[in-house]
């Protein structure tokens, strides 16, 4: 899907010039491009069921442990969760403007707009280093460190859970950020090449509706996992 | 799908919304709501989420196929979290059809995790009280 390079010539046995990045099983650029999407989001299906899996253990511990979520959720760092959320809709719109620049062909334009993508995720990961270095200090990294004595007797133990909720999906969003980081330097490289014009840009498109998934996912993390409770702080 | 122009003031408009958005959500949240907090904050995160499918990555521009996958991993994602909520909030019903005695399957001392039998059982009751 990602692959823009045809094995064949550049020429149709019509005598018609063939598109470089058209692939010979596809008729035209379009229909490749509907293809790529397709696959894009049924691929996105599998990842909303995969969070979805964690977000459903999510609803069951916390229908068990409301009062034990809300004491947990106290302990996350509000500022820094809610600084991260704006870095990621910041990269979300630099990304549609990444792919804006090739659909009007503003070619100069495409890897300033990646550049700036993959800068506003790497700060998103170090706000996120930072949140689990606090975490680590408080002790409250679910294990044999984890500080029990920090909660009311009855919570200790569902608190080391929310805070296993947190680190897991936290953690795997945090491994999807680093996975879409990969594929926008790949990106960088492909444009700088100048593989990209308003003809053809299926890579970024599709690295695009990867990139807004996982900032969607953040969009629910952060209610679900930071503002339990907030008015009682 | 292709008779679209392309423009960025969509785009500007909706990043404006999802910040206006972000910062409603955490002011909402400083209010003692009971129960609206979760609702309003899943009002919210669903806003954004349908702003960015939509204009973000361009549904509202793409064939019909894609805009049915979409709404399909809406659906398989309530299926998922719906019929799980429903097996645990059931657990109990089916202990009582089969007429043996409700037992919590904890370790016995409050708060363990062993047991989620459901919101109305003993153990969780000190941790349901304090309520959100």
């Amino acid at each position: 899907m990602f692959n823009p390079a045809p094995s064949s010539g550049n020429v149709s046995v019509a005598g018609q010039v063939h598109h470089p990045a058209l692939q010979h099983h596809f008729d035209t650029l379009e229909q490749q491009k509907e293809s790529s999407s397709l696959g894009m989001w049924m691929f996105l299906v599998t990842e909303v069921l995969f969070f979805g899996g964690l977000f459903a253990t999510y609803v069951l511990y916390r229908l068990r442990f409301p009062g034990v979520f809300a004491e947990a959720s106290h302990h996350l760092n509000v500022p820094m969760g809610a600084l991260n959320t704006a870095v990621l809709i910041c990269s979300s719109l630099t990304m549609a403007l990444a792919i804006y620049a090739a659909q009007v062909n503003k070619k100069k334009a495409i890897v300033p707009w990646l550049v700036a993508t993959i800068l506003l995720g790497a700060t998103f990961l170090v706000v996120k280093a930072f949140e689990y270095k606090e975490k680590f200090t408080h002790h409250l990294v679910p294990g044999p460190n984890f500080d029990l004595t920090q909660f009311s007797p009855d919570h200790a133990r569902p608190a080391e859970m929310f805070f296993s909720l947190y680190f897991v999906m936290t953690g795997v969003h945090a491994l999807h950020m680093i996975i879409g980081i990969g594929l926008l330097s790949w990106l960088v490289v492909q444009s700088r090449k100048g593989r990209f014009d308003s003809t053809y840009y299926n890579p970024l498109e599709m690295s695009g509706l990867y990139w807004h998934f996982v900032d969607i996912v953040w969009i629910f993390l952060f209610p679900l996992l930071y503002l339990l409770g907030y008015h009682a702080r | 799908m292709s008779e679209h122009q392309p423009s960025i003031r969509p785009y500007i408009l909706v990043f404006l919304a999802l910040m206006v958005l972000t910062a409603a959500t955490v002011l909402v949240a400083k209010f003692d709501l009971g129960a609206a907090n979760d609702i309003v904050a899943l009002v919210i995160a669903v806003t954004k989420a349908t702003l960015v499918v939509l204009f973000f990555m361009h549904v509202k521009y793409s064939t019909r196929l894609t805009k049915l996958t979409v709404i399909g991993s809406v659906l398989w994602l309530a299926f998922l979290i719906g019929v799980t909520m429903m097996d645990y909030a059931s657990r109990r019903m089916s202990d009582e059809v089969r007429g043996a005695p409700y037992e919590a399957p904890g370790r016995g001392s409050a708060g363990q995790l062993g047991d989620v039998g459901g919101p109305t059982d003993p153990v969780s009751s000190p941790a349901a009280a304090d309520g959100e």
